[in-house]
Formats: structure tokens, C-alpha cells, sequence
């Protein structure tokens, strides 16, 4: 295996992380809005995760 | 072709080994076995249960289609529906689902041996928990992602809606309860461990504003501040343990340490999220999973010999961590990690807006409940692992032994499990602890099993640190969920006070919102003063009662689905939830009808109320019984006229159902079927989401 190859695999392994943890939310927010709504009003990634967390915690999510 | 057959292979290979390891604990009896069998035979079900049963359940009753779009993909807002790969849903959905259940449940039930309660996590998560899982998950995604009561309401009418709510509601005032209670009895007299605990919370506070104000959402960066912070704090409370001029300020009663715990709990629920509340959330979540991977490693590796018999004299009833035969309280005490009602809240919400596609469905809710599982029969290995001496001494209250440490040994040894006076006095001292008597609740002698267990792997020296890692790990865990039980506790009694005032209902008013978290934390709050006052230690009555209720809410979810296959035409195949929900009516009916009836003063709980009452009366009791007694007996008939409640909420949801199914059989009206209508998918393989 290449080094090329062991950091292609380091990388994903990376954004496998930053996915499951929702470190990457904001950055896919941005992406998600470019795509479908171009000429919607952004959010600021403070804006966006205080939403975030509001929306998150007003449902169960967490069990015994 | 060849794939095929390879794969027939695997699956008789699979079915070979798993019958081994079955057949070798089953013949073992009489001798000590080792964990790894149970270990095999528990990961061979899991796979045969999910390669067929699953398989099977996924092709034929639930004909998941792969074409059909899913809510994440029709309703995709880049936020909470967002398609979304399944490895990834799956670790959400495990975070979410796995609790500090499993690993109570399972160690209280230790006392009847480890045969009853291993069978039953296997057969029960196989065919149970992990079906109601994946059912639900699934009709909820055919739904747009509705929860488990607005799919009661659509599918059966208002009523079993507002019966889902308030059966909910009041799982929820219990669980707290229990977890309180665990909680204190794990501090009660434990300065290192109080220490620690009260540590976390400035620790979460400063992940909080990190998040919030300094670095908004990098979660990453956030929860490795925390986890160092949480390590500190750890090494830092067994300095403090050796400093007897620092120690003593966190050496406390139970009954302040419950007083803590309630101001805590309502702190909680009033504060902003972001400042406590989410931040220990990841910070729990971060510790569950590690602490879960690293405890199968290191189970693995030291592969534990299991000291407890497979089965114990107390199956008659009489065992001291709570009273009850085998039948049915090994199915009541071990609910999470088998089945549990509370997953299907979790399937039918947050997870099924992710799902990409029909078929993660198998994956996530039949997969991760049975890696819950999984993480019970780890639980149960940690607590049979123990000289059953010991166990039975940390998990015995001091109402039922005896109060002083001669007592104690006598008793237990007398019933055959011989433990001496110095060997818990060695094996407390070991643990950086004071005393390891009576220290009921499962929690303690857990984080003995999982310390001697990370001690023998990870070197021996650091027992006590390895200890309070394990009860650290414990309250990080029972505070997260006990955070957030109360919250959504908070909310639904708005939503329920909302109908009959309308601004009541209203969440981010003021005034509604601190009388409302009031009522929930007055409610659990209650019930953990009572078990701390309770000289037999509270959980031997709470932890039942949690059981019955979490088993009702399992039974709410099976009969919605059960009724959900019925309505769809699907009738000849309705028997994979119907009889799980059979099984768990005759269990949950059984345990609530010994509760209310027995005669036993150690079951009945009217009996002890009676019992107790009369001893008051003759005068017979010692002055510091005398003084709690009122509360005891009030409390006891209390929880008695909850067991009826919780059975007749099981009851009138399981009739209600019946009544659907019959008028849909006989092809009467019933109310139309909530399913979104079928539109194909546009999303392929190679874009769903990372990586």
C-alpha cells in the first residue's frame, strides 16, 4: 500500500469521525443550502448551532 | 453463486459453534465456566438472529423496499432529514438507545444466577427488543419520521394516544427515580466519587461555553477539552480521598447527597441546554462508547472465569436484592438489554429522518439493539465474575443482612456464599473505598467487576483508579439520561397541562416552565427520598416498578405494530410482535398482580405496607425505623396503585388494539393508514452521504 493510499484511508477515517460526532454539521448545512436553496438567507455557524441545539433537545433523545 | 455458498458455510458454521457454546454453558452446571462461552454463544445468536431472522423479517413481513424514498430523502433539509449512510445512523441510534439499563438490570438480576438472566437477554433481544425495534424504526420511516403516539393516535384514535402520553409520562417520574438513587448510592460516604461527580459539572459548564461561545459547534475539539477535563478530575478525586482535612467536605449522608441530586436535576431542566445539559451529553456519549469497546476488549482478553452458580437457591423468591421468583422477575429486572419500551420513542423520532434507505433498517434497529444486548451479557459477566460472597455483600441492603459487617458475612454466609469480614475490608481498600457493605443499586459492585476486569488487563496496580473510572463512567452516564428524562418529562407534562390551560403549554414560558419541572422533579424527587430513607436500600421496590413500567411502554409499541401489520393486510404474520406482546402481558400482569397481592412481605407490597404498619403499631420497632415507617408505608401503597395503573394502561392499549384488528378482519372501518405513498427513490448507492 502507497503512502497516497494509507492517507486516503487516515482521511476518510477522519470524516467518518467529524460525521458521526456532528463536527462537520455546519460545513454540510452550508453545502445543503448552496445546492437546494442558493438564494436563501445563511445562517453564521454561531446562528446555526444555537438552532441546532434548540431542535435537538426538544424530543426524546436519550434512553434508560 | 460461489458468494452464496460461501455464505452457506458461514451461517452452518455460525449455527454449529453458537449450539456448542450453548450446549457447553447448559452442560457446565455443576462446575465454573468461563466467560468466553458465553461470550461465543451470545454473538452467534446475535448473528444467526440477525443473518435469518432478520433477513426474513426484512423480505417478508415488513417487504422493505430499497426503491421506495425514504423521509430523509423527500423531505431532505440538510438538518434533521438528511439521507445519511447507515454505518453512521447506526452509531446515532446505538448512542441513543443504550442507557445505563442494561448494565443495571442485568447485575441486579445476577442474584438468581447467570443462566436465567443470559438466556433471556438472548432470547428476549433476538425476538423481542430487536424486532420491536426494527419494526417500529420502519413503520415510522414509512410515516415521515412520526413518533410512537402520534402513531397511536393516527392508527387506533385519540384515546391510545393519550394513554401512549401519560404511560410515557410516568415511565419517565420512575426511571428518574432509579437513576437518582443509583447515583446517591453511589457517592453515599465516597468522597473520591462525590468528588468526581461534582466535578463533571463544571467540567460539562466549560465544554458548554466553549461550544457556545468560543469555538460554536466544533464538537470534536469540545469533548477532547472534556474528556481531559473528566480524567483530571478523576486522578484528582483520589488525591483529595488522601487528604483527611479535604476529604471530609465531600463526605456525606445519603440523604444530603439526595438533596444535591434534586436541586441538580431541577437546575437542569430550567437551565439553557447548551450550558449543561448537551455538553454532558456528548461528553457521556464519548465515555459510553469507549468504556463499551474497551470493557469487550479487555473481556476478551482475561476471558474471566464466572464465580456465581448458573443458578442460585433465590429463584424461590427469596433473594436479597429484591424479592421474586424467577418467573417472572428475572423478565421485569432485566428489561433494557432484552426489551425495551423506551427504544421505540428513540426509533420513532430522531433516527428514521437519517435513513438513506428501506434497507438500513435491518442494520440500525435490528443491529443495534443487539449490540445493547450485547453490552448486557458484559454487564452480567462483570457481576458473576465475582466471588458470589462479595456480590451478594455490595447488593444486599443493610434491612435485609444485617447492619454491622459481622452481620453482614454471617448472614450470607449462611447461605452457603462464604465471604469474610477481612476480604471486604481488603477488597474496599483495594478500591480506594471505606466500605463496600450494602452498597445496593448495582452500580458499586459493577464497577468492581469492570475494575478487576480492566486491572487484570491494563495492570493491577490501579484497581481504585480503575474503580472510580467504572463509577465515574456509571454517574456520567445515570446524569445524562437523568438530565434529559427530565426535560422531556418537562415537556410532556406542558403538553398535557397545555390542554387544559393553552399557556401552560407553552415552552419557553417562564412561569409554565418552572412549575412544570417543578411537578417532574417533585415527582421523581419524592420517590428518591423515599429509597434513601428505605433501610432495604429503595431499589429493591423502584427497580421492579421501573421494569413493569418500561415492559408496558415495550407492550404499547408491539400492539401499535402489531396492529399496524394487521390494518395492512399482513394478518398471518402479525404473530412476530404479536407474541412477544403476549409474552410480555403475562409477565408484566404476573409481576404487577405479585406485587399487589402476594402475601410475601418481601413481594406484596400491600403486605409489607401491612406488615410495617402493624410492627408500628405493637411498638416493635427500633426509634430509627419507627421514624421513617409512616413515609415507608405510604410509599409502598403507593407504588402498589402504580402497578395497577401501569397494567391497566398495558391492558386498555392491548383491547384497544384487539378492537382494530377485529373491525379491520372483519372488514369494518378503522381509521385509514397513515403511510406516506409510495414514491421511488432518485438516490443511488454511490451519493449517499459519507463515506
Amino acid at each position: 500500500m502507497s503512502a497516497g493510499h494509507a492517507l486516503n484511508h487516515l482521511r476518510r477515517i477522519w470524516e467518518f469521525v467529524r460525521r458521526i460526532s456532528g463536527d462537520d454539521a455546519y460545513e454540510r448545512y452550508r453545502a445543503h443550502q448552496a445546492l437546494r436553496h442558493p438564494d436563501a438567507p445563511l445562517m453564521t455557524r454561531r446562528e446555526f448551532c444555537a438552532d441546532e441545539e434548540r431542535r435537538k433537545w426538544s424530543g426524546v433523545s436519550r434512553c434508560c | 453463486m460461489g458468494g452464496s455458498m460461501l455464505k452457506k458455510v458461514a451461517g452452518g458454521l455460525l449455527a454449529i459453534v453458537g449450539a456448542f457454546a450453548i450446549a457447553g454453558i447448559a452442560l457446565h452446571r455443576h462446575e465454573p465456566i468461563n466467560a468466553l462461552w458465553i461470550i461465543t454463544a451470545a454473538v452467534c445468536v446475535y448473528l444467526l438472529g440477525y443473518r435469518i431472522y432478520a433477513a426474513w423479517l426484512a423480505a417478508r413481513v415488513l417487504a422493505v423496499d430499497p426503491t421506495r424514498a425514504t423521509p430523509a430523502e423527500r423531505l431532505n433539509n440538510g438538518r434533521d432529514f438528511v439521507p445519511t449512510h447507515r454505518a453512521i445512523v447506526f452509531g446515532h441510534h446505538f448512542a441513543a438507545i443504550a442507557g445505563p439499563g442494561p448494565l443495571v438490570g442485568p447485575t441486579l438480576a445476577a442474584q438468581f444466577g447467570y443462566l436465567p438472566g443470559t438466556l433471556w437477554i438472548l432470547v428476549g433481544a433476538v425476538f423481542g427488543g430487536c424486532v420491536q425495534d426494527m419494526t417500529i424504526l420502519l413503520l415510522s420511516t414509512r410515516r415521515d419520521g412520526r413518533s410512537l403516539g402520534q402513531m397511536a393516535h393516527d392508527e387506533f384514535g385519540p384515546v391510545g394516544g393519550l394513554a401512549a402520553l401519560i404511560g410515557t409520562l410516568l415511565i419517565m417520574i420512575i426511571l428518574c427515580a432509579v437513576l437518582s438513587l443509583v447515583i446517591v448510592n453511589v457517592m453515599k460516604h465516597s468522597p473520591w466519587a462525590t468528588s468526581t461527580v461534582l466535578a463533571t459539572i463544571p467540567a460539562a459548564i466549560l465544554v458548554g461555553l466553549y461550544l457556545r461561545l468560543w469555538r460554536p459547534g466544533r464538537v470534536l475539539e469540545a469533548t477532547l477539552l472534556g474528556v481531559i477535563l473528566i480524567m483530571v478530575a478523576l486522578v484528582g478525586g483520589g488525591w483529595l480521598d488522601h487528604q483527611p482535612q479535604l476529604r471530609v467536605l465531600f463526605d456525606y449522608e445519603g440523604l444530603t447527597l439526595a438533596g444535591f441530586v434534586i436541586v441538580y436535576g431541577f437546575l437542569a431542566a430550567i437551565l439553557p441546554v447548551w450550558l449543561l445539559l448537551a455538553p454532558r451529553d456528548y461528553l457521556s456519549t464519548f465515555l459510553k462508547l469507549g468504556t463499551v469497546i474497551l470493557l469487550a476488549i479487555a473481556i476478551v482478553i482475561t476471558h474471566p472465569t464466572i464465580k456465581m452458580p448458573a443458578i442460585t437457591p433465590f429463584v424461590d423468591g427469596t433473594g436479597p436484592l429484591f424479592g421474586g421468583k424467577v418467573f417472572p422477575f428475572v423478565f421485569i429486572t432485566i428489561a433494557c438489554g432484552a426489551i425495551s419500551g423506551f427504544h421505540a420513542l428513540i426509533a420513532s423520532g430522531t433516527t428514521p429522518k437519517l435513513i438513506s434507505s428501506e434497507a438500513d433498517v435491518r442494520l440500525v434497529g435490528y443491529g443495534s439493539m443487539a449490540l445493547e444486548s450485547f453490552v448486557a451479557i458484559m454487564a452480567l459477566i462483570a457481576a458473576t465474575l465475582l466471588d458470589p460472597g462479595v456480590f451478594f455483600a455490595i447488593n444486599s441492603g443493610a434491612g435485609i443482612v444485617g447492619a454491622t459487617p459481622e452481620a453482614a458475612v454471617h448472614t450470607i454466609s449462611g447461605w452457603g456464599f462464604p465471604v469474610t469480614v477481612e476480604q471486604m475490608r481488603n477488597l474496599a481498600s483495594a478500591m480506594g473505598e471505606q466500605t463496600l457493605f450494602a452498597r445496593t443499586g448495582g452500580a458499586p459492585s459493577l464497577a468492581v467487576g469492570m475494575a478487576s476486569i480492566f486491572g487484570s488487563t491494563f495492570g493491577k496496580g490501579l484497581l481504585a483508579l480503575w474503580y472510580h473510572f467504572a463509577i465515574m463512567f456509571e454517574a456520567v452516564f445515570l446524569l445524562a439520561t437523568l438530565d434529559a428524562g427530565t426535560r422531556v418529562g418537562r415537556f410532556m407534562v406542558q403538553d398535557l397541562l397545555g390542554r387544559a390551560w393553552e399557556p401552560l403549554g407553552r415552552t419557553s414560558w417562564y412561569p409554565s416552565v418552572l412549575f412544570s419541572s417543578a411537578l417532574i422533579v417533585g415527582g421523581w424527587g419524592y420517590f428518591l427520598y423515599v429509597g434513601v430513607i428505605d433501610p432495604n436500600g429503595g431499589v429493591n421496590i423502584l427497580w421492579p416498578l421501573f421494569g413493569i413500567s418500561n415492559q408496558m411502554l415495550a407492550a404499547i409499541a408491539l400492539s401499535i405494530a402489531t396492529g399496524i401489520l394487521v390494518k395492512s393486510g399482513k394478518a398471518r404474520y402479525a404473530w412476530v410482535t404479536l407474541v412477544p406482546l403476549a409474552w410480555l402481558a403475562v409477565v408484566t400482569t404476573t409481576a404487577a398482580w405479585q406485587k399487589i397481592t402476594s402475601p410475601d412481605v418481601h413481594i406484596g407490597l400491600f403486605a409489607a405496607a401491612d406488615d410495617l404498619a402493624a410492627k408500628l403499631a405493637a411498638g416493635t420497632l427500633p426509634a430509627a425505623r419507627a421514624a421513617v415507617a409512616p413515609q415507608l408505608i405510604f410509599n409502598q401503597r403507593l407504588d402498589a396503585w402504580l402497578a395497577m395503573l401501569f397494567t391497566a394502561i398495558l391492558w386498555f392499549v392491548i383491547l384497544d388494539m384487539a378492537r382494530i384488528c377485529l373491525r379491520s378482519l372483519r372488514g369494518e372501518r378503522v381509521p385509514a393508514s397513515s403511510e406516506t405513498p409510495y414514491r421511488e427513490s432518485r438516490l443511488n448507492a454511490a451519493v449517499q452521504g459519507a463515506p
